[in-house]
């Protein structure tokens, strides 16, 4: 075992360890956000809004997260270039660094997953709270920013723990593209140094004591929430 | 513009050496061969990994808990990376202490392998929670009956387990169709890899991967509406749900 590299590129882990905290923390705050409306629509929208959400949630459940990260970066990112005028004007779309794209893709594939447990949550809402909501004379917003969502979202928090740990499993993706992630930095360690195992277990450790890290929270948060059994 | 760039769709599928149909419907091949195989492993694994850690003595409890507890706090792609090297060292490591030549370590089989590994894990704890959740008196009922461990667990355990494993053994089935695009990542071709080099050489990224993409949604598509069947079968004679 050789550890003598730890030194030399522990600021290089640190930065990793950020841009793979910020992937982490965007994708899930951006993506839960996106996710509410997505999942309402396949429970009330029209048939046009619900298929277009339903698909959305197929696709995104359906393909490897890593493809969907490529057609982003090589294939959407390839199409930029070719449409007239973009070229002279927007040159900053084109060299849109591949972050961007990441963070784009985690937080649709955050988004789509997260919507269709949204969806099951807001269909377990006992639908006799809606109708008294209703019989109280509120209005449709007022029903679901009221009673509704608050009902969902809180059948919706334990699963939330596990959702956030899958995502923070998905961040290495992100080093497929140039992306300096704590897996993109583990990688350079490697081929800098040409040692094959320690870098990766030590990123293995690193990964456990985030998953155990954020466990720990979610299980505090939980605890905050009033509930009655 | 961008259509015309996906005018000759037919012609960049072909099969021979213009297209490059041959090559991604080969690679999807071997996705498929890679998860279906990786998932039998995984299963295998996680049979004995949950009858392990229900009936098993503390040293075998304790083994298999931190097997599952690291393989699944560890993301796919480190463990992969890890098992890929570590497993193909140590193979060529053990032939060298035997005094034989290093061998090259056949790609698909060392994907199947560690995939497998990584699914067994995930297995484990579906089949231990499926286990569970069988009605005690149920088992009690067949000892009573003097059935054996194993007419106990073929005619008992396992069709009361499988309504409760079905889900979740349906759920790990699409992870793994997904996560077998991983090993790409180790440079096995299969379709995710093939695609890239097809796209490399040709230039249609955007036109390749979408095609790719949906290769892989026709693939868990199927798969869900073959599972919920299946799930239908091994409720048979179930009282429906509300």
């Amino acid at each position: 075992m050789r550890w003598d590299w730890l030194p030399t590129y522990f600021p290089f882990l640190v930065h990793g360890l950020l841009v793979t905290l910020l992937i982490l923390v965007f994708s899930v705050v951006v993506g839960f956000i996106l996710a509410v409306p997505i999942g309402l629509a396949q429970v009330t929208g029209s048939l046009a809004t619900r298929s277009f959400a339903k698909a959305f949630c197929n696709y995104i459940r359906g393909t490897p997260l890593l493809t969907q990260i490529w057609l982003l970066y090589y294939g959407v990112g390839s199409l930029f270039p070719l449409i007239p005028g973009l070229r002279e004007n927007f040159m900053w779309l084109i060299r849109l660094d591949a972050i961007y794209y990441v963070l784009l893709a985690f937080t649709l594939s955050f988004a789509g997953y997260e919507a269709e447990i949204m969806r099951g949550a807001f269909l377990s809402v006992p639908r006799g709270e809606l109708e008294a909501a209703r019989a109280f004379g509120m209005s449709p917003w007022k029903v679901t920013s009221r009673v509704w969502f608050p009902r969902a979202v809180l059948q919706v928090l334990p699963t939330l723990t596990g959702e956030v740990i899958g995502q923070l499993k998905s961040t290495p993706l992100a080093f497929t593209v140039p992306v300096m992630d704590l897996m993109g930095a583990t990688s350079k360690i490697r081929q800098d140094t040409y040692i094959i195992y320690e870098p990766l277990i030590f990123l293995a450790l690193i990964y456990m004591v985030l998953t155990f890290i954020i466990t720990r929270a979610f299980g505090y948060l939980e605890r905050l929430i009033p509930t009655r059994r | 513009m961008i259509f015309a760039v996906a005018a000759p769709l037919s012609e960049l599928l072909s099969f021979g050496d213009q297209g490059y149909g041959d090559e991604m419907f080969w690679g999807a091949v071997k996705s498929v061969e890679i998860a279906f195989f990786a998932y039998a492993f995984g299963l295998f694994l996680g049979l004995f990994g949950a009858v392990g850690k229900l009936s098993g003595g503390p040293i075998l409890k304790m083994v298999l808990e931190g097997y599952t507890t690291i393989v699944r706090a560890v993301p796919e792609l480190v463990l992969i990376l890890l098992l890929y090297y570590a497993g193909t060292d140590g193979i060529n490591g053990l032939l060298k202490l035997v005094g034989q030549n290093p061998i090259e370590v056949n790609g698909l089989v060392a994907a199947i392998l560690v995939l497998g590994f990584v699914q067994g894990a995930y297995s484990t704890e579906v089949l231990r929670a499926a286990i569970q959740a069988v009605p005690l008196g149920q088992i009690e009922a067949a000892k009573a009956y003097g059935m054996s461990a194993f007419g106990q667990f073929r005619r008992i355990v396992l069709p009361a387990m499988l309504p409760n494993a079905i889900p979740g053994l349906a759920n790990l089935w699409l992870n793994v169709t997904k996560d077998s695009a991983l090993i790409s990542v180790v440079g096995f071709t299969e379709l995710a890899l093939a695609t890239r080099q097809a796209a490399g050489v040709s230039k249609q990224y955007f036109v390749l991967y979408l095609v790719a993409q949906a290769i892989y949604l026709s693939i868990s598509l199927s798969s869900t509406f073959l599972f919920a069947r299946l799930e239908r079968f091994v409720r048979r004679g179930q009282p429906k749900l509300a």
